[in-house]
């Protein structure tokens, strides 16, 4: 599974993408989000308010109910600002 | 087909305009929505980060609602990405039809969702060195919600 992570999420997290392999368990955004939050500090730090991430599944705006899958490209960030 | 550009690069308003009408004489009316980047606060600059290929997604699909609303003629999304200074042009929307209101109207429609369904952030850069994240905007997402 690939992850990205873009804008101030990036910043906190510390790097733009990774590829991770969670457990089975794992069926959802809001899962991952759980899962990876105890990868490092920074991981942890940026997603300390989950209610203030946005997410995207194979590059569709995705909820927290969204599942996920070995194969998927996965991206959080902060709500949009473009325009 | 609408012409969407997602670049670092500026744009040529006239040009991109008159592109629309090129071999062709049914068109009524060109509306245009020019984002400009302003200077707030003592900003220096803004810094524009996207979501490579799914923000040019992003952009076709919200672009195909507005062909699927109003009969337009042309439509172009241009999207600057990087550094910006104050005055500079950030976002170009055009769109073309026989009559101005589907003109007008689609126009309004494409820069209300483009603000909330693309995966654009900005970043704003002060004089003083200060640098902060620009935060979404709940009066963005309502303007997006009353189409």
């Amino acid at each position: 599974m690939k992850v990205l992570y873009f804008a101030w999420v990036r910043q906190k997290v510390g790097i733009a993408e990774e590829a991770v392999s969670p457990p089975g368990e794992v069926r959802n955004v809001g899962e991952l989000i759980t899962w990876l939050s105890a990868r490092s500090p920074g991981h942890a730090e940026a997603f300390a308010q989950p209610r203030q991430i946005r997410a995207a599944v194979n590059q569709e705006f995705a909820g927290p109910d969204a599942l996920v899958a070995a194969n998927d490209e996965i991206a959080f960030f902060p709500p949009v600002t473009g325009g | 087909m609408a012409r969407i550009l997602v670049q670092e690069a500026g744009f040529d308003v006239a040009a991109e305009t008159q592109a629309l009408q090129a071999d062709r004489t049914d068109v009524g009316g060109i509306a245009s929505f020019l984002g400009v980047c302003r200077s707030d606060d003592g900003l220096a600059a803004l810094v524009l980060e996207h979501y490579p290929g799914m923000t040019e997604r992003a952009l076709a699909g919200i672009a195909a609602q507005a062909e699927a609303r109003w009969p337009l003629t042309g439509c172009t999304i241009i999207h600057r990405i990087g550094r910006m200074l104050p005055g500079d042009p950030i976002v170009l929307v055009l769109t073309a039809s026989a009559h101005r209101t589907a003109a007008l109207e689609s126009c309004a429609f494409l820069i209300d969702w483009l603000k909330t369904g693309a995966p654009f952030w900005k970043r704003e850069e002060f004089a003083d060195g200060r640098e902060r994240w620009v935060e979404a905007k709940p009066e963005d997402e309502a303007a997006a919600q009353r189409w």
